[in-house]
């Protein structure tokens, strides 16, 4: 699914290098957690998958199912599959959210060749994918973002993910501002969306999240590289031990 | 910032190619020598065939005129004009006025035609109803067709451009032009009335709902020609009426003058709803041509209970300077504007409106919905104003401005004098920009940078184009989003 080789990156404004030789591999159907200290570089990795121009590739590459996708803008990376649960949710104002979710979805189905949803169909979708996820018809009908709390924020981005249907999924800290009863639902919500052509990419600080949503891999990201990887079990010893050894062990 | 920087770049290359209009007619044109004199306006006089009174007032305007000077107080920057460097008369060869659609030239009816302007009376389809909408097409410095004239007269609505009402209804007309906007009002104002030369006239009477949306298309077209355009309209007691005026131009490298003047007076429980749809040729990418549009708008609530509404969508014209604004007289009366100014490449604006409550329990309410890009300029300048006797004066207004890009400026100036304490004014004003987060969020969910635009946009302006007719929101909405389009394809 993914395959990151070598890969360099810096802030395109001032040159500052923020991913430095990063190698990273998730395999069709694995879900893989990137833990790692706060300003190692796990949102801004995520943005360069998504392809924000904000971020420059010096060197190395990724490949998507097995092309490189550096050329392609954000909006044919998503078209392609690739969705970001954003760590911010940006706000939207005046743009009803359930206006949002029809103009996206369409988009990407006309970038593909597909028919536009019709507006049954689309009403039948969404409200399924809403009710999953306890979204109000109302919380739907406001601008999108604008607003909402921390956790209606982290919930409209899996209502999005569930509609879009992507095959690379990166999570950028969803499970941070929600309550016990929320982190559930959203965690069901992405587990509902487990399947082997379907790949996670859970970013994340705590355990917790890991409990509901059972990693494949877990890899440690420090300083732009990968320092670390493991199973599951790397994450429990990290809760436990926090990340000094590892790092003293990189080093 | 790289994804905001290649916005700015692309907004900054909105120009000719976007402007859908710019085409030229080439017909035969009457016109009067150049420059500004009282043989001039004798001139112009003489070719309405207008009766003495009417050529006494414009010359004593003229006088007046030559007595003031260009206002400079808006925010907005051009360099000086010549007023004895344009033509004040242009006409096809042989029309001085409106004809049978027949007997109108072939080339102006295509000139509609590709505007898409209905000179024949036909139902348009709108939405999912159809619709009759009458039209006053007014080309240059003449009106050429009027639609809908003889089934609106059975309804005793008086449709027809001003030059004939002034020979059919002069007594009509001397009753009530100038008493809105008086011929020494404002330094475009006088022009206008020295020099006008077509526009239309509106007499609803006492009692009548006009069964049909009315309309006034102005193009200009002929070259180094100002167009001075001259609209009344009339609502007697308990009287509806609902008009459009659209207008448009050819892309040109010369800059060109419209300075209009529109009147309106609502008597008591009457109710006038005034749009427009302003898409004069803005001017190339540097800023060249595009017109001078400087326009006297106000309505005068004279009866109680009336009510006077105005709303603007303005994506065209280099320079508009434009406050489209209620007198509020009749106790109870209500005055609204709602307005979108969009502005592009170097596009300048200093739009708004004056709300003045004299009478008692009026209330008023202002939208404005401000868009700047480009390299534009877009002012926002409203004046609130209550007289002294205004007991329970009630104003809400709200300005909102949004920017793309970092070249452009977005600027708010409101008056606002309560000269009675019961007044209650509320007034709120933002201003937003299309962030780079914004635009990223879009695009990762795939909706290309355009579409993310015209998305945010509309939602922007969604409270305004709902007081358009529905036969004009779709048109609206398109004609924003193309005036923002960078790059197509
Ligand atoms: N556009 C930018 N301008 C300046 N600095 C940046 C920019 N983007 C990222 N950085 C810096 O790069 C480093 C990595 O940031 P990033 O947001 O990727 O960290 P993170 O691992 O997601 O941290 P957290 O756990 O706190 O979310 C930080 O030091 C951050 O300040
Ligand atoms: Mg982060």
């Amino acid at each position: 699914m993914l395959e990151i080789r070598n890969l360099h990156a810096r802030i395109a404004e001032d040159g500052t290098e923020i991913i430095r030789g990063l190698n990273l591999t998730v395999n069709d159907g694995e879900v893989a957690a990137i833990m790692g200290p706060n300003g190692s570089g796990k949102s801004t990795l995520s943005y360069i998958l998504a392809g924000r121009e904000e971020y420059e590739v010096t060197e190395g590459d990724i490949l998507y199912n097995g092309e490189s996708i550096l050329e392609l803008d954000p909006a044919e990376r998503a078209t392609k599959g690739i969705f970001l649960a954003f760590q911010y949710p940006v706000e939207i104002p005046g743009v009803a959210t359930m206006q949002f979710l029809k103009v996206a979805m369409n988009e990407q189905r006309k970038a593909r060749g597909e028919d536009e949803l019709s507006t049954p169909d689309f009403m039948r979708r969404v409200k399924e994918a809403a009710a999953g996820l306890q979204i109000s018809p109302e919380m739907l009908r406001r601008p999108l973002n604008v607003g909402f709390s921390g956790g209606e924020k982290k919930r409209a981005e899996i209502l999005q993910m569930a509609l879009l249907e992507p095959k690379l999924c990166v999570l950028d800290e969803t499970d941070s501002g929600l309550d016990i009863d929320a982190l559930k639902i959203v965690a069901d919500g992405v587990n509902a969306l487990r399947s082997p052509d379907r790949s996670v990419v859970v970013i994340t600080h705590y355990q917790r999240l890991l409990d509901y949503i059972v990693p494949d891999t877990v890899h440690v990201l420090y300083k732009g590289q990968v320092i670390k990887s493991g199973d599951k079990t790397l994450a429990h010893e990290l809760e436990a031990n926090g990340y000094a050894d590892i790092i003293e062990a990189a080093a | 910032m790289p994804a905001v920087q290649e916005t700015i770049d692309q907004v900054r290359l909105i120009d000719v190619d976007q402007y859908k209009y710019g085409f030229e007619t080439t017909i035969e044109m009457e016109k009067a020598p150049k420059g500004l004199s009282e043989d001039i306006i004798r001139f112009i006089s003489a070719k309405k065939n207008e009766p003495e009174w009417m050529l006494a007032w414009r010359l004593e305007a003229y006088q007046r005129w030559l007595t003031l000077e260009e206002p400079t107080w808006a925010r907005v920057d051009y360099p000086k004009i010549d007023f004895n460097d344009l033509y004040y008369y242009a006409a096809p060869k042989n029309q001085s006025g409106p004809m049978s659609i027949d007997d109108v030239d072939p080339e102006i009816l295509k000139t509609y035609e590709k505007l898409g302007i209905p000179l024949r009376e036909q139902e348009i389809l709108a939405g999912v109803k159809t619709s009759k909408i009458a039209v006053d097409a007014v080309f240059d410095s003449v009106s050429v067709v009027t639609t809908f004239k003889e089934e609106l007269k059975k309804a005793g609505v008086i449709f027809m451009s001003i030059s004939e009402a002034i020979r059919e209804y002069p007594e009509l007309v001397k009753k009530y032009l100038g008493t809105v906007v008086p011929t020494t009002d404002n330094f475009y104002a006088t022009l206008n009335s020295a020099v006008f030369t077509d526009g239309s006239f509106v007499f609803v009477p006492k009692g009548v709902r006009c069964p049909m949306e009315l309309s006034t298309y102005f193009r200009i077209n002929e070259k180094n020609t100002g167009q001075f355009e001259r609209t009344l309209i009339i609502a007697e007691e308990g009287a509806y009426v609902s008009y459009l005026e659209g207008c448009t131009a050819p892309q040109r490298d010369e800059n060109q003058l419209h300075a209009a003047v529109v009147e309106l007076v609502a008597l008591d429980d009457a109710e006038i709803k005034y749009s427009t749809v302003q898409n004069w040729y803005p001017g190339d990418k540097e800023g060249k041509g595009g017109i001078y549009n400087f326009v006297t708008k106000r309505g005068d609530c004279r009866g109680k209970n009336s009510k006077i509404s105005w709303t603007q969508v303005e994506t065209g014209s280099a320079i508009t300077w434009k406050y489209p604004s209620c007198i509020l007289r009749g106790d109870g009366s209500r005055g609204e504007f709602y307005s979108i100014a969009v502005s592009n490449g170097h596009q300048q604006i200093d739009s708004g409106t004056k709300m003045i409550h004299l009478g008692k329990n009026t209330s008023s309410r202002i939208i404005s919905k401000g868009i700047a890009a480009g390299v534009s300029q877009n002012t926002y300048r409203g004046q609130v104003s209550t007289h002294r006797k205004a007991e329970n004066a009630r104003n809400f207004t709200q300005c909102d401005s949004l920017l793309i890009g970092d070249r452009c400026g977005a600027h708010t100036v409101p008056y606002i004098e309560a000269r009675n304490a019961s007044a209650q004014f509320e007034h709120e004003a933002t201003t937003s920009k299309i962030s780079e987060d914004q635009l990223f969020y879009c695009l990762q969910r795939g909706i290309p940078e355009e579409a993310a635009i015209a998305l945010i946009v509309n939602g922007f302006v969604k409270e305004v184009i709902q007081e358009l007719p529905m036969e004009f929101a779709v048109e609206a909405q398109k004609l924003i989003s193309i005036s923002l389009e960078g790059s197509v394809g």
